[in-house]
């Protein structure tokens, strides 16, 4: 049993109860440098380790820039 | 409001006066506002650019900065002549060049921790154009103190990001820091760093002024408790959902307290 979901549109299986600071870990992102947003929504920080992944939630990794 | 606009100023106006959404009332709204824009260079150019045009009455602009030959190929307020002049100079001639209706008022220095709060308190709308974390983490902490609404811009490489923080004015309305709550640890951090190409700076400072005129003005439903993506590599924009982080530290009490 595992949970599919996608990050940029790749296609991910996860285990059941993994959390999105769960996933980030995995794939060696540093939550300093970006934010999630999940199903077209940021997800807070502070709330990266409490929100537990969905059958098919779509992911997107969106990267901290501050050029002008 | 009462309405005073000169003949020429009717003439110059006309085709925003003309839209519903304007009028006589708007263009004087636009006439009478104050606007901070911190940053002269590939956004806060276009952004100055078009808000002086549309005829808003004050504009600050902070920047300590002088102008580069490596900064032409997208500063399009600043000319080849130019070159080791300050930033405030040659922007404010080419803005009065464009507009001799507004006041622009130079501060020939960089935004820092001890000049932000008095800057940001003495206009009524600010809009972010700087090129680093340092002064938009300093920005934007001293809007939510002084209760400004700022209309925020961001450019790297081949993407823009655009969002509007005023967590004065909605207890579910984010402030940056609930975006992003800490500046990055060695990320690539300017455009010097990691490049742009110059005509998504020209997109991202024009949606940024339109931004800023609708707020003025009122009008428009705009991104507050929303962020713009660009990425002009896939021609994709997208729009988030950006909600107020409940663990936001000192701003989530900020908030609270000073939710209308």
């Amino acid at each position: 049993m595992t949970t599919t979901i996608t990050v940029n549109g790749e296609t991910r299986h996860v285990a059941p109860g993994q959390t999105i600071a769960d996933l980030l870990a995995s794939l060696g992102l540093d939550i300093r440098k970006i934010a999630v947003e999940r199903n077209q929504a940021i997800v807070p920080r502070s709330r990266l380790g409490a929100t537990q992944l969905a059958q098919g939630d779509a992911l997107e990794i969106v990267h901290f820039i501050g050029g002008g | 409001m009462q309405i005073d606009l000169t003949e020429a100023e009717i003439e110059r106006y006309t085709r925003h006066i003309m839209l519903p959404e304007i009028g006589g009332i708007g263009q004087m709204r636009l006439k009478t506002a104050r606007v901070l824009v911190v940053g002269a260079g590939g956004l806060g150019c276009p952004l100055l650019q078009y808000l002086a045009a549309a005829g808003v009455g004050t504009l600050g602009v902070v920047d300590g900065d002088v102008v580069d030959l490596s900064n032409l190929q997208r500063q399009i307020l600043h000319g080849t002549a130019d070159i080791g002049r300050p930033k405030v100079t040659s922007a404010s001639a080419r803005l009065h060049d464009i507009n001799p209706e507004v006041r622009v008022v130079p501060h020939n220095h960089y935004l820092d921790a001890a000049n932000a709060d008095a800057l940001v308190g003495d206009y009524d709308l600010v809009c972010d154009a700087s090129d680093n974390f340092t002064a938009r983490f300093t920005l934007a902490d001293a809007c939510v103190r002084q209760r400004k609404t700022l209309v925020s811009a961001a450019v790297l490489r081949n993407t823009a990001q655009l969002a509007t923080f005023k967590p004065h004015a909605g207890e579910n309305l984010p402030c940056y820091r609930c975006l992003y709550p800490a500046p990055p640890p060695e990320a690539p951090q300017s455009c010097a760093d990691a490049g742009i190409l110059g005509a998504i700076t020209g997109v991202a400072g024009t949606l940024q002024a339109t931004l800023a005129l609708q707020e003025l003005l009122g009008i428009g439903t705009g991104l507050a408790g929303k962020l713009l993506i660009w990425d002009a590599l896939s021609f994709r924009f997208r729009g988030l959902v950006v909600p107020r982080d409940p663990a936001c530290g000192q701003h989530g009490a900020r908030h609270a307290s000073h939710a209308d």
